[in-house]
C-alpha cells in the first residue's frame, strides 16, 4: 500500500484539513493509500512514497530530498489534489 | 447498580476518557468500522494524556525561565504559547474544556444550518484552546455544572461562525475566492491587518516584486523556533541575573549550560504537547466535517491561517519581521513601565504576523504589509499582558494565551462575569 504523508508547519490543522481533502480524493480514484499526517519537524526523519503540502513547505520538502511532492497553492483544492496525484501514479 | 452509575459517572469525570468519547461518538455516527472506532478512540484519550506529559516536561524549564526573568529585570516574564498554556491548565479544567469543546462542535453545525452565517470551523486545536480559555474564565466567575457548559458552548460555538465571518471581506480579497473563510483565532490580527492595508498601503507595490531572504524560512520548524527564540532570551536574561544566581537555581549546573538545556527541554515539552494535540483532534475533526457535510451542505469551510500563505510567500516574512518588531518594542515598553513582559515568541509572529503581512499585502502592498503586521504585533503583545489577570491562578504561570482573538474574548468575557 502506498503511504502519503501529508506535512504542515505544526503538524495540527492545515495538513489535516488537506489530509481530509486527499483522502476524499484517493477514494475518489480508488486508489489503495494509507494517508496521514504531520509536522515538518518529524517530516526530516519520516518515510513516505507521495508527499503532500502547501507551496511554501512543498519547497522545504525538496530540499530536504523529498520526492513525490504534491504541491498546493489551495490546500482544499481537490481537482489540483487529484491532478498532482495521477501524473505521481502514472510515474 | 448504584455503584455501576457511580463507576460510570466516575469514568466521564475523567477528562481523558470524555474526549475519548467524543471521538466515540464522531466516529460511530460516521459509522466508521470497529477497528476504526476502537484505534480512533484510543488515540484520542492517548492524545489528552501526552498534552499533560507535555505540561509535565515543560512547567520545570518554564518555572526556571520566571524566576531568573525576574531577577534579571525586576519584572515577570510571560511566554505567550497556547499549547503551553492549554497543557498547564488541562489538569484543573480539562474536564469543562472538554464538554465545552463537545457542545461548541454542535452549536456550530445549528448555526451554519439555521443562520446565513455558513462556516464550519475546521481549525480543530483552535476550538480547543478557546474552549479551554472561556472554560478557565467561566470557572474562575464561579460558574460551574450545566450553566457553564451551555454558556461555554454557546459562545465559542458562536465565535466559530462569527469570527470568520468577520474577516470574510478581506480573506475573500486574499485568496480570490469566497468559498474559503479564515478559521483561527486570531481573526482580529488579520482584520487590523487588512484595514490599515486598505487605509495606509499603495497595492502598487507588492511584497512579491521584491527580493526577501528564504534563509528565515527555517522558522516554519516549530520546536527548532522556539529552541532559538527561547535559547536567546534565556540567556540575556541569565546574563544580566548573573551566573552565581542562576547556579543557585540550576542546583550547581554551569549556568550556560543550563540556561541552553532548560531552553531546549521548554521546546522539547511545547513538541510533546503539539504531538498529544495533534492525536487529540485527529479523529474529532474529520467526524465534525463528515457529519457537517451532510446537516448543512455548502457551508463554508474555515481553515487554519497557513492556508493564505502560498498566496503571497514573501509576505509572510515580511510580515513576521514587522510583527516580531513590534513584539520587542512592546517588550521594552513594557519594561520601561515595570508591567509584565510578553516575551517576544518567534512561532505567534511568524503565523499570526505572517498571516496578517498576507492580508495587509492583499489590501495595501508592500506597506500595507509592514504596517498592517506591525500594528497588530504591538496588539498581540500588549493583549496577553491585560488578560492575565482574568485568568484567576491560571495568570501566575509563566506561559499564556498567544493570539487576538483570545486576547479580546477573554477580557470581554472576564469584564462580563468577574
Amino acid at each position: 500500500m502506498t503511504k502519503i504523508l501529508v506535512v504542515c508547519g505544526n503538524g495540527l490543522g492545515t495538513s489535516l484539513m488537506m489530509e481530509m481533502a486527499v483522502k476524499d480524493v484517493v477514494k475518489k480514484i480508488s486508489f489503495d493509500a494509507n494517508v496521514d499526517h504531520e509536522d515538518l519537524s518529524s517530516a526530516h526523519s519520516s518515510q513516505a512514497d507521495i508527499w503532500v503540502a502547501a507551496t511554501d513547505i512543498a519547497a522545504q520538502l525538496e530540499d530536504m530530498g523529498k520526492k513525490n511532492i504534491i504541491s498546493l497553492t489551495n490546500i482544499f483544492d481537490k481537482e489540483a489534489i487529484e491532478e498532482q496525484l495521477t501524473n505521481i501514479i502514472k510515474g | 447498580m448504584v455503584n455501576f452509575f457511580e463507576f460510570m459517572l466516575g469514568l466521564l469525570k475523567e477528562p481523558a476518557l470524555m474526549v475519548g468519547l467524543i471521538a466515540f461518538i464522531g466516529l460511530v455516527a460516521q459509522k466508521a468500522d470497529l477497528s476504526s472506532v476502537l484505534k480512533g478512540t484510543i488515540k484520542t484519550v492517548m492524545g489528552f494524556l501526552i498534552l499533560g506529559f507535555g505540561a509535565g516536561a515543560l512547567v520545570g524549564a518554564l518555572n526556571n525561565f520566571a524566576l531568573v526573568f525576574t531577577e534579571a529585570f525586576g519584572v515577570s516574564g510571560v511566554i505567550p504559547n497556547n499549547e503551553a498554556i492549554v497543557a498547564i491548565a488541562q489538569e484543573a479544567f480539562g474536564y469543562e474544556m472538554a464538554l465545552i469543546m463537545f457542545f461548541a462542535f454542535v452549536v456550530n453545525i445549528l448555526l451554519a444550518r439555521l443562520t446565513p452565517l455558513k462556516y464550519i470551523f475546521l481549525t480543530g486545536h483552535h476550538t480547543m484552546f478557546m474552549s479551554m480559555l472561556v472554560a478557565v474564565i467561566l470557572s474562575t466567575a464561579n460558574i460551574t455544572g450545566i450553566t457553564l457548559v451551555a454558556l461555554g458552548s454557546g459562545i465559542v460555538g458562536s465565535l466559530m461562525v462569527i469570527m470568520p465571518a468577520i474577516g470574510q471581506k478581506y480573506t475573500e480579497k486574499v485568496m480570490g475566492t469566497d468559498q474559503l473563510a479564515i478559521g483561527h483565532f486570531s481573526t482580529l490580527s488579520y482584520v487590523v491587518a487588512g484595514y490599515i492595508g486598505s487605509k495606509l498601503g499603495d497595492t502598487s507595490k507588492s511584497t512579491e516584486h521584491i527580493n526577501v531572504p528564504k534563509s528565515l524560512m527555517f522558522l516554519r520548524d516549530t520546536p527548532v523556533a522556539i529552541a532559538v527564540t527561547m535559547g536567546v532570551f534565556f540567556l540575556l536574561a541569565s546574563i544580566f541575573a548573573g551566573g552565581a544566581f542562576v547556579e543557585e537555581v540550576s542546583g550547581g549546573q554551569n549556568w550556560v549550560v543550563f540556561t541552553f538545556i532548560q531552553s531546549l527541554t521548554f521546546a522539547g515539552g511545547v513538541y510533546i504537547v503539539l504531538q498529544g494535540v495533534k492525536m487529540l483532534i485527529a479523529e474529532i475533526v474529520p467526524a465534525f466535517k463528515g457529519i457537517s457535510d451532510k446537516l448543512v451542505p455548502g457551508a463554508k469551510p474555515a481553515l487554519d491561517c497557513p492556508m493564505v500563505f502560498p498566496m503571497a510567500p514573501n509576505a509572510v516574512l515580511i510580515g513576521f519581521i514587522s510583527s516580531f518588531a513590534a513584539g520587542l518594542l512592546a517588550m521594552g515598553i513594557q519594561g520601561a513601565f515595570g508591567w509584565t513582559i510578553i516575551v517576544a515568541g518567534v512561532v505567534p509572529h511568524f503565523f499570526v504576523g505572517g498571516a496578517a503581512g498576507v492580508y495587509g499585502n492583499a489590501t495595501g502592498g508592500l506597506r500595507g504589509a509592514i504596517l498592517g503586521a506591525f500594528t497588530q504585533g504591538l496588539c498581540i503583545s500588549f493583549l496577553p499582558m491585560l488578560l492575565l489577570p482574568v485568568l484567576g491562578g491560571l495568570g501566575l504561570e509563566a506561559t499564556t494565551f498567544a493570539d487576538f482573538d483570545f486576547g479580546v474574548v477573554g477580557l470581554f468575557l472576564g469584564w462580563m462575569v468577574l
